[in-house]
C-alpha cells in the first residue's frame, strides 16, 4: 500500500485550516447554545388555502379578526400576520423596542419572505407552513417589512410598515385603545 | 522515468484528435453563445434597478430578463463549458480517443435541444419563475421539460468521463489517474449525485403539475430537493476553474504543481463535502428543523477546506514559477510572473476574488449570521464575485488556451485578451462591492424597482443611493469586457491564422510525481459509497419527513 506524501509546509497549512474550522464552529455553537440564536425552524403545517376559515389544518389562527399585535397577561407580544400577493396583513402596526416578540406568519398563496432591514427578522414564508420568528428590536423608528422572495410581477411593491416605539409609548397607546385590538384599529385607519 | 513520459508514448491519432476537437468546440460554442446572450441582460437589469433610468422600467421584461440571465449563465454557460473542457481533458490527459462518439453526440443534442426549448419559454415570458424555479409559481411545461433534457444530456457526459477513466485504469493497473482527469471525474460524480435533487423536483413535481396531470404540490419538499442541488452545483461550476489552476496555470507560468497528492485530496473533499450540505440555503425556511440545519452547518464549513488547500497549492506553484524566472525575496516572485499570459493573469485575478468571495461565503454558512443577509442583495453580490468573477474569468482563460488548440488558429489578439480580463476583474468589483454593502443595510435581491420602500420613514433609502449609482459603472465595464471576449474568440475562429505549434497539449507536472498513490486517492467506488451514506444521513429524514407531515398541498399559481 502506497503512502500519502504531504509536504511539511502543506501540513502546517492544514493545521491552520483545522484551527480556523474549530474557531468557526466554536463561535457558532456558543451563539446557538449559549445565546439561543437559532434560525426560525418550527416545522408546523397549515392549509394555506383555508387561512380565512375557522376549520381545516391549523385553521382559525390566521382569520382576519386574529391578525395583528397581541399582548398576553405576561406582557409577551405575539404578532400574527398573513403574507399574500402583494402585501402583509396587517399592513401597519406598532411594537415596543427591547421586548421579546414572536412573529407567526403564513402565506395565502405563493412563496414570500419577510425582512426588516437592520434587524435579524428575516424568514421565508412557504405555503403549507407556519413561519415563527423570535426576535427583539433594538432601534426605534419606522421600518418597512420587505418581501424578499420573488412572488410575482409586483413583488417589488409588496411591503408592510412597522413602527418600533419606546416601551412607555406602546403601553400608553395600548391603554388608550383598550386592549389588544389597538393595532388592528390602526390598520383599519391606514386602509381608509 | 516517471508516469507522464510513459504515457506520452501512446498518443491520439489525427482522427481521434479531430473528433475530440469537434465535440469540444461545439460544447464551448453553445456555452459562450449563451454567455453572449446573457451578458447584456445582466447590464440591463442593473441599469433598470438602479432607478437612474426610469424610462427603462418594465416589471414583466425585468423578470423575464432575470430568469433568462440566471438560466443561461448558471446552467447553460457552466454545463456546456464543463462538458467541452472535460472531453478535451479526458482525451488529452488519458491519451485515448472517445469510447463511443454516438453516445457523446446524443447527449450533446439532448442537452442542446433542451436549452432551445427552455429558451423559447423564457424569452416569450412564459417562464419568469427565476432560475431557482420555486413553485407553487408555475411556468410553461416546455421550460421544465427543456431543463430536464439539459440535465439528462449532461448525465451522458458524466457517464463518458467515468467510462474513460475506468478504461484507462484497466489499461494502466496500479497507476494514478492524471491529476486533471481525477478532478474531472470527481466533478462528474459530484454532478451525478447533486443533480438528483433538481431532477426529482422537476420530474415528480413540476412537470406533472405544469401539464395538469397533478393538481397540487408541496413547496417545502420542492425547496428541500432543490437545496440538494443548489449548493453543490456551484462547486460543479467552480471545479474546472480549479483544474485550470492546478494543471494548466503552473505549466503556462513556467513552473511546477506544488503537490500532486494534496490536489487529489482537495478534489475528493470538494466532491464529498459539497453535496450533503445544502441546508444553508434553507436556514430561514420553516419546513426544516433547527437540528438538521446545524448539522449541515458543520459540513458547509468543511467545504471551505479544499478551497483553502487550493489557494495554498496554486499560490505555491506560482511562487515556484516566479522564482524560476528570477524572482527573489519573500514577494519578489510576484513581480517576475508572466502576466502577459492570459492563464497566469486570470489565475491571479481569480484568486483575489476567491479570497474575498470565500469569506463572504463563510458568513452565509454561519447559522446565526445568515439571517442578516438572507435574500438581500448581499447574496447576488457573493455569487457574482465567486461564479461571475473567480469561475468565469477562469473559463475565459481556459477558452483563450483551448481555442487555438482545437482550431489550430492563433488567438486573434493576446493584448485584447489581457485587457478584457482586467476589465472584467475591475467591473466585477465595482458591481459586487456595492451589492454586498446594500445587502448588509437591508436592500432585498430580485426586485425591479425600489420606489415602493420610499414610503418608509428614516434614512434607509438615502443610504442606498451611492451604491446604486456606482454599480451602473461596474455593469457597463462588464458588458464591454464580455463583448470584447466574444469578439476575440469569434475573430480567432473565423479569421484563421494557422498555427500548428499551438496544438500541443501539455499539463503541469508536480514537483514529485507519485508512481503509486494509496487506493483511496485513485478510487471512484469508495467515494461513491461514502457519498451514498453521507447523503442518506443528511437528507434521508429531512426528505422522508414530508410523508409524515401530511402538508396540505399548494395549487399552482401564475406570476
Amino acid at each position: 500500500m502506497a503512502e500519502i506524501h504531504i509536504d511539511p509546509l502543506e501540513k502546517k497549512w492544514i493545521y491552520f485550516i483545522a484551527f480556523f474550522l474549530l474557531i468557526s464552529w466554536g463561535t457558532i455553537l456558543y451563539y446557538t447554545f449559549g445565546k439561543g440564536v437559532r434560525p426560525p425552524s418550527n416545522v408546523e403545517v397549515i392549509d394555506s388555502a383555508r387561512l380565512h376559515l375557522p376549520d381545516g389544518v391549523g385553521g382559525g389562527e390566521f382569520m382576519e379578526k386574529n391578525l395583528g399585535v397581541h399582548v398576553d397577561n405576561n406582557d409577551h407580544i405575539k404578532v400574527i400576520m398573513v403574507a399574500a400577493r402583494y402585501g402583509f396583513y396587517p399592513q401597519h402596526f406598532t411594537v415596543p423596542v427591547d421586548t421579546p416578540i414572536t412573529f407567526r406568519l403564513a402565506s395565502f398563496d405563493v412563496l414570500h419572505g419577510v425582512h426588516i432591514p437592520e434587524s435579524n427578522m428575516n424568514t421565508m414564508i412557504v405555503p403549507g407552513y407556519v413561519s415563527e420568528v423570535h426576535t427583539q428590536f433594538t432601534k426605534t423608528g419606522q421600518f418597512p417589512l420587505i418581501c424578499n422572495e420573488y412572488c410575482g410581477r409586483s413583488h417589488a411593491y409588496m411591503y408592510g410598515m412597522i413602527d418600533i416605539v419606546p416601551k412607555a409609548q406602546f403601553k400608553a397607546e395600548q391603554s388608550a385603545h383598550a386592549g389588544s385590538m389597538a393595532s388592528n384599529k390602526d390598520t383599519q385607519e391606514q386602509r381608509t | 522515468m516517471n508516469v507522464t513520459t510513459a504515457n506520452a508514448a501512446s498518443s491520439l491519432t489525427p482522427a481521434e484528435q479531430k473528433s475530440v476537437s469537434r465535440i469540444t468546440f461545439w460544447n464551448i460554442f453553445v456555452a459562450f453563445a449563451a454567455f453572449a446572450l446573457a451578458v447584456p441582460m445582466g447590464a440591463y437589469q442593473v441599469l433598470v434597478r438602479s432607478g437612474y433610468f426610469p424610462e427603462l422600467k418594465n416589471a414583466a421584461l425585468y423578470y423575464t430578463s432575470v430568469s433568462t440571465h440566471g438560466v443561461l449563465m448558471a446552467y447553460v454557460l457552466s454545463t456546456f463549458f464543463i462538458m467541452g473542457f472535460g472531453y478535451h481533458t479526458a482525451a488529452n490527459s488519458l491519451k485515448q480517443g472517445l469510447w463511443n462518439k454516438k453516445f457523446t453526440w446524443f447527449g450533446f443534442w439532448l442537452a442542446t435541444i433542451g436549452v432551445i426549448l427552455a429558451a423559447i419559454a423564457l424569452l416569450t415570458g412564459r417562464a419568469s419563475v427565476l432560475y431557482t424555479f420555486y413553485p407553487p409559481e408555475m411556468a410553461h411545461p416546455i421550460f421544465y421539460i427543456g431543463a430536464a433534457m439539459l440535465v439528462i444530456g449532461s448525465w451522458f457526459w458524466c457517464v463518458d468521463m467515468i467510462v474513460e477513466t475506468v478504461r484507462w485504469k484497466r489499461r494502466h493497473p496500479g497507476q494514478p489517474v492524471p491529476v486533471i482527469m481525477f478532478g474531472t471525474v470527481m466533478n462528474a460524480l459530484l454532478w451525478l449525485w447533486t443533480s438528483l435533487g433538481v431532477a426529482a423536483e422537476v420530474v415528480f413535481q413540476l412537470i406533472p403539475v405544469s401539464l395538469g396531470w397533478d393538481d397540487a404540490l408541496d413547496p417545502g419538499l420542492a425547496r428541500t430537493l432543490f437545496s440538494e442541488t443548489l449548493h453543490a452545483i456551484v462547486y460543479f461550476w467552480l471545479f474546472p476553474a480549479y483544474l485550470v489552476m492546478y494543471s494548466i496555470l503552473p505549466k503556462e507560468a513556467g513552473g511546477r504543481l506544488f503537490g500532486d497528492e494534496i490536489a487529489r485530496i482537495a478534489f475528493i473533499m470538494l466532491f464529498i463535502f459539497s453535496v450533503p450540505i445544502g441546508f444553508h440555503h434553507l436556514y430561514v425556511d420553516p419546513q426544516q428543523a433547527a437540528g438538521w440545519k446545524l448539522l449541515h452547518m458543520f459540513g458547509t464549513f468543511m467545504v471551505a477546506v479544499p478551497s483553502l488547500i487550493t489557494g495554498f497549492t496554486v499560490i505555491a506553484s506560482m511562487e515556484i514559477a516566479g522564482r524560476l524566472r528570477g524572482g527573489k525575496g519573500v514577494f519578489g516572485w510576484l513581480k517576475t510572473l508572466d502576466y502577459g499570459n492570459p492563464v497566469v493573469l486570470a489565475g491571479v485575478l481569480a484568486l483575489l476574488m476567491l479570497t474575498v468571495g470565500g469569506w463572504g461565503g463563510v458568513i452565509n454558512a454561519s447559522y446565526s449570521l445568515d439571517t442578516v443577509v438572507h435574500n438581500t442583495q448581499w447574496i447576488p453580490g457573493h455569487f457574482h464575485l465567486i461564479y461571475g468573477g473567480t469561475t468565469v474569468i477562469m473559463y475565459f482563460a481556459a477558452a483563450y488556451w483551448l481555442i487555438p488548440k482545437i482550431t489550430k488558429h492563433k488567438l486573434f489578439s493576446r493584448k485584447l485578451a489581457l485587457f478584457q480580463l482586467v476589465l472584467w476583474f475591475l467591473g466585477m468589483w465595482i458591481t459586487t462591492i456595492p451589492w454586498h454593502y446594500l445587502g448588509i443595510i437591508g436592500q432585498p435581491r430580485r426586485v425591479d424597482t425600489l420606489v415602493a420602500y420610499q414610503q418608509a420613514g428614516g434614512e434607509l433609502l438615502k443610504s442606498w443611493d451611492l451604491s446604486m449609482l456606482v454599480m451602473n459603472v461596474g455593469a457597463i465595464m462588464l458588458l464591454v469586457s464580455g463583448i470584447l471576449f466574444i469578439i476575440n474568440l469569434l475573430f480567432s475562429v473565423v479569421r484563421p491564422e494557422p498555427d500548428e505549434a499551438e496544438k500541443i497539449v501539455e499539463y503541469a507536472r508536480a514537483i514529485k510525481e507519485p508512481m503509486k498513490v494509496p487506493y483511496v486517492l485513485n478510487s471512484l467506488s469508495f467515494w461513491n459509497w461514502t457519498m451514498f451514506f453521507y447523503l442518506l444521513a443528511s437528507y434521508g429524514y429531512p426528505v422522508l419527513q414530508f410523508w409524515f407531515l401530511k402538508t396540505p398541498q399548494s395549487i399552482p399559481w401564475g406570476y
